[in-house]
């Protein structure tokens, strides 16, 4: 059995691979929901319309996928460049810590001069962090995947030693900071508690859409990322790209961790990031690498991050379950894309 | 080896061991083989000549099935058999080593051998042993059974390969290009050890692109150009290497079917004539004068500035330098041609002028100015266009066919921050109907034929007016019409006052285009000679100077 490319597709085609993905991870959970007693069809329309149907739903929805438009962005515009950044997670976790640290030492800014320093202190942390992997792979051909996967926990371990060292807090005694200058709080949206953050990462997504397809740098960095050889014998810098692109990355990602830190905990805390990296990657793969994608599928998955709570108290289903659908989600979504541009042939067919 | 000799090994049946009958096999738009009919017979070594290219992997391929042919039948000892896998070929008596020994280091010569024919169950070492041994002393070798193959030279690993062969009771062994890896004593250590085989009775198909090699060692040559059968020719009355190099690089003087005979014919001693090869490039002569209005050869125009320079260009490889060439120029207004059999430096060559690859000492000049050091970007600032024979390497399949137009030239397609979308637009339509380019401006370049994306490539490279052009392999994979396309475009820019350098492993092509042509041997400048030189003259200094 191989695998053999198929022709010129219809742009539908695309469509219906995604929607053929979402049939089958229904079908393939089905039966964990129905093992773990609940009715599948009532279980997805907990994970997928209930948060929708309320206000406060969709305040959380938005507030849930606040992180992933940063983090999905970020993982988007590094694989985009051909550079494959799997340490968002540690990138927004040095951002975190860029943006508490102004937050602790310089409590008494205005929130004019403080938000503005929280989100820079954030984005440059950001970008040193994945500065170092950048390097390593121009200078000496080091696989990013490798360095900047592991760098993750080490970013996870400088909190943890930072909030049960020098930084904890002198109040509580328990391993985190102290709360940050009252500076520091991203205004409410509408007054719930969604923030301007949001606001913020739609920002970007815009900004990196506009980019990617208007500017003769988005032409350059789909170059240097399909086809480097071609992008070079074109006279584009492909290592100078990719090592700019990695450093957007981390800034991006940095910039998530700071808005996390001034919207939503007001403080660092060791769990601070639910795995908003890693899920990053899920977004940015299933959104096609496509910033507006990614604010789509950061709502998706933010509607479901809601649903899994919703349906874990009202149909008693495990909570994991929700990473689950997103899990099977993201494989059938990419076996859908393969299948749509390469058909199977049994061997011996010619 | 004389035809008593052949007649005496070991009782070898009369017919061939493995016929190849009428084998296709095509790769999208390129076909690779081309009816190709050719036989191995007990007790001679047949060898298969041919450029890289030409398509003598892709025919051993298929007969070691390792890829399956488009059409065509294969027959080993008279009997029809189908060949799907390499278990399948060794199973009908094939034997094959390639260029890169599938060996397992870390394992003695016994364990790779039983390896090679191993089925589930127990080894018995100390038979195996014993099988190396004797198979080693049909090959005329000495060979540790025990001694690890990550401690064999090249040359001994050669032979472990060879074993592995013999000890499946191979009765055609193909050799791919054996002898490249090999010192010239090993060389010769493996020609006698060949001969010893086909004095038994086997067969041997031996691939090279070693003209000498080929008059030394082998009963019979076939050779393949453009994945055809230019012709099969007995070697029993000698036969010089410059015929050989006509056959092989299609100079057409020397190919014709009238001085050879029909492909299945034996030719006996054709050496080259000097009459009717002049007579030829005469005629060419006297059709590029018709065609341009200037004959290529005659005493040079005005000599003009230059527009491209190489002097002392090195570019080391592994043992000798792969390019090394004193000077290399190519004025304003002029074609200059560089034939070689393909491995002999061209790609290195291009490679260093487009600025794609390092150089270890020398300068390079375009229009007078020095960019020895200078990236892509510069290159072309300075009016260099570029057509690689990399074609996919050349242009992002993914984007559009308008946005490769304007990759190379991006500064000048903007409004503000941003892309100008419409002059984008513009100027791809404008190109599309200049060069005829059968494509809309948003199409993906990866879904074009070769044909078409080699217009879009020699649109992008011609739209800036480039005063130095490194053309490379123009019209690999075209069609006819689309070929003579892409020489009209050479000959408008040479006209216009740019200066071509053509690189093509085509030297019909390059005669009939070029005012000088550069020949590259081992990655040295082996001779210039004007255009319309007669082909065997061309084919002695591709062949390494070697007398016809």
């Amino acid at each position: 059995m191989r695998l053999v490319e198929r022709g010129r597709l219809p742009r539908w085609s695309g469509a219906l691979a995604v929607v053929a993905a979402v049939a089958v991870t229904a079908l393939l959970t089905a039966g964990p929901i129905r093992a773990a007693g609940a009715n599948p069809a009532a279980a997805y329309r907990r994970y997928l319309f209930t948060p929708l149907t309320s206000g406060t739903g969709v305040a959380e929805v938005l507030l849930a996928a606040t992180p992933l438009l940063f983090t999905g962005l970020a993982v988007a515009v590094a694989f985009r460049a051909g550079y494959y950044n799997i340490g968002a997670e540690g990138q927004l976790l040095a951002g975190t810590v860029g943006a508490a640290a102004v937050g602790i030492f310089l409590p008494d800014l205005p929130a004019l001069v403080a938000l503005p320093l929280a989100g820079l202190t954030g984005a440059a942390a950001g970008t040193l962090w994945a500065a170092v992997p950048a390097w390593l792979r121009v200078r000496g051909h080091i696989d990013e995947v490798v360095t900047t996967l592991l760098l993750n926990p080490v970013a996870l371990l400088g909190v943890q030693g930072l909030l049960n060292g020098p930084w904890r807090n002198p109040e509580t005694g328990f391993p985190e900071s102290a709360r940050l200058g009252p500076g520091y709080a991203i205004p409410a949206l509408l007054g719930s508690r969604v923030h301007w953050g949001l606001v913020l990462g739609l920002v970007a997504v815009v900004v990196v859409a506009v980019v990617g397809a208007r500017t003769p740098l988005g032409l350059r960095i789909a170059a240097a990322g399909h086809a480097p050889d071609a992008a070079r014998f074109s006279g584009i810098r492909v290592g100078r790209i990719q090592v700019g692109s990695a450093l957007v990355s981390g800034a991006l990602a940095g910039l998530g961790g700071a808005v996390q830190v001034t919207g939503v905990q007001h403080q660092l805390t060791a769990g601070i990031s639910h795995s908003y990296g890693y899920t990053g990657v899920v977004v940015a793969t299933l959104a096609g690498l496509s910033a507006l994608g990614v604010a789509a599928v950061g709502l998706l998955l933010g509607t479901l991050t809601v649903g899994a709570q919703n349906a874990a108290i009202v149909l008693h289903l495990p909570p994991q379950m929700g990473d689950i659908i997103t899990a099977l989600l993201l494989l059938t979504v990419v076996a859908a894309l393969v299948l749509r541009r390469y058909g199977l042939r049994i061997r011996g067919a010619t | 080896m004389t035809t008593e000799e052949r007649a005496a090994g070991a009782g070898a049946p009369a017919g061939p061991l493995v016929e190849l009958v009428g084998i296709r096999k095509a790769f999208g738009d390129l076909v690779a083989n081309d009816g190709i009919t050719l036989d191995v017979r007990p007790g001679e070594i047949h060898a298969l000549l041919g450029e890289n290219g030409a398509g003598k992997s892709t025919l051993v391929r298929v007969l070691y099935g390792l890829s399956r042919p488009d059409a065509g039948s294969i027959r080993a000892g008279g009997r029809a058999v189908q060949i799907a896998s390499p278990a399948d070929a060794i199973a009908a008596g094939l034997g094959m080593v390639t260029q890169e020994f599938s060996l397992v280091g870390p394992m003695t010569v016994t364990e790779n051998v039983v390896l090679a024919g191993s089925r589930l169950g127990r080894v018995d070492l100390g038979a195996a042993r014993e099988r190396v041994r004797a198979a080693a002393d049909r090959l005329g070798v000495r060979v540790d059974p025990d001694a690890f193959v990550a401690d064999l030279s090249v040359g001994e690993r050669q032979r472990v390969e060879i074993l592995k062969a013999l000890v499946g009771d191979c009765r055609v062994l193909i050799l791919d290009e054996p002898t490249a890896v090999l010192t010239p004593q090993d060389a010769r250590a493996l020609f006698t050890a060949l001969h010893r085989l086909t004095a038994e009775g086997m067969g041997v198909l031996l691939i090279t692109h070693k003209l000498h090699e080929v008059v030394e060692v082998a009963q019979r040559v076939s050779v393949l150009r453009r994945g055809r059968l230019t012709a099969t020719v007995d070697l029993a009355t000698p036969v010089s290497t410059r015929h050989l190099a006509a056959l092989m690089v299609g100079a057409e003087g020397l190919s014709d079917p009238a001085a050879l005979g029909a492909s299945e014919a034996e030719v006996t001693g054709v050496t080259s004539h000097p009459a009717q090869a002049s007579h030829r490039s005469q005629v060419r002569r006297g059709m590029a004068g018709a065609d341009e209005g200037r004959a290529p050869d005659e005493a040079r125009v005005p000599v003009t500035p230059p527009a491209l320079e190489a002097y002392g260009v090195r570019v080391d490889g592994p043992g000798r330098p792969v390019l090394d060439v004193d000077e290399v120029l190519v004025r304003a207004g002029e074609i200059v041609g560089v034939a070689g059999v393909s491995g002999n430096g061209q790609t290195e060559l291009v490679q260093v002028l487009c600025g794609m690859r390092p150089i270890d000492s020398g300068r390079v000049l375009v229009g007078g100015a020095d960019v020895t050091h200078a990236d892509p970007m510069a290159r072309i600032a300075l009016g260099l266009g570029r057509i690689t024979e990399d074609r996919r390497g050349s242009v992002v399949g993914v984007l559009s066919v308008e946005q490769n137009l304007v990759l190379e030239d991006l500064a000048t397609f903007r409004r503000g921050p941003f892309v100008d979308r419409k002059a984008v637009r513009r100027h791809a339509e404008r190109l599309i109907a200049q060069f005829d380019i059968r494509a809309r401006p948003a199409d993906a370049v990866r879904t074009l034929s070769g044909g078409t994306m080699q217009k879009v490539l020699l649109a992008r490279a011609l739209a800036r007016d480039p005063r130095a052009l490194v053309v490379a392999q123009p019209t690999r994979g075209l069609d006819v019409g689309a070929a003579a396309y892409v020489h009209e475009q050479l000959r408008a820019r040479r006209a216009a006052g740019a200066g071509v350098l053509l690189v093509s492993d085509d030297l019909d092509e390059v005669l009939s285009l070029a005012d000088r042509v550069v020949v590259l041997f081992e990655g040295r400048v082996a001779g210039v000679l004007p255009g319309g030189a007669d082909p065997g003259e061309v084919g002695v200094l591709m062949a390494g100077g070697a007398a016809g």
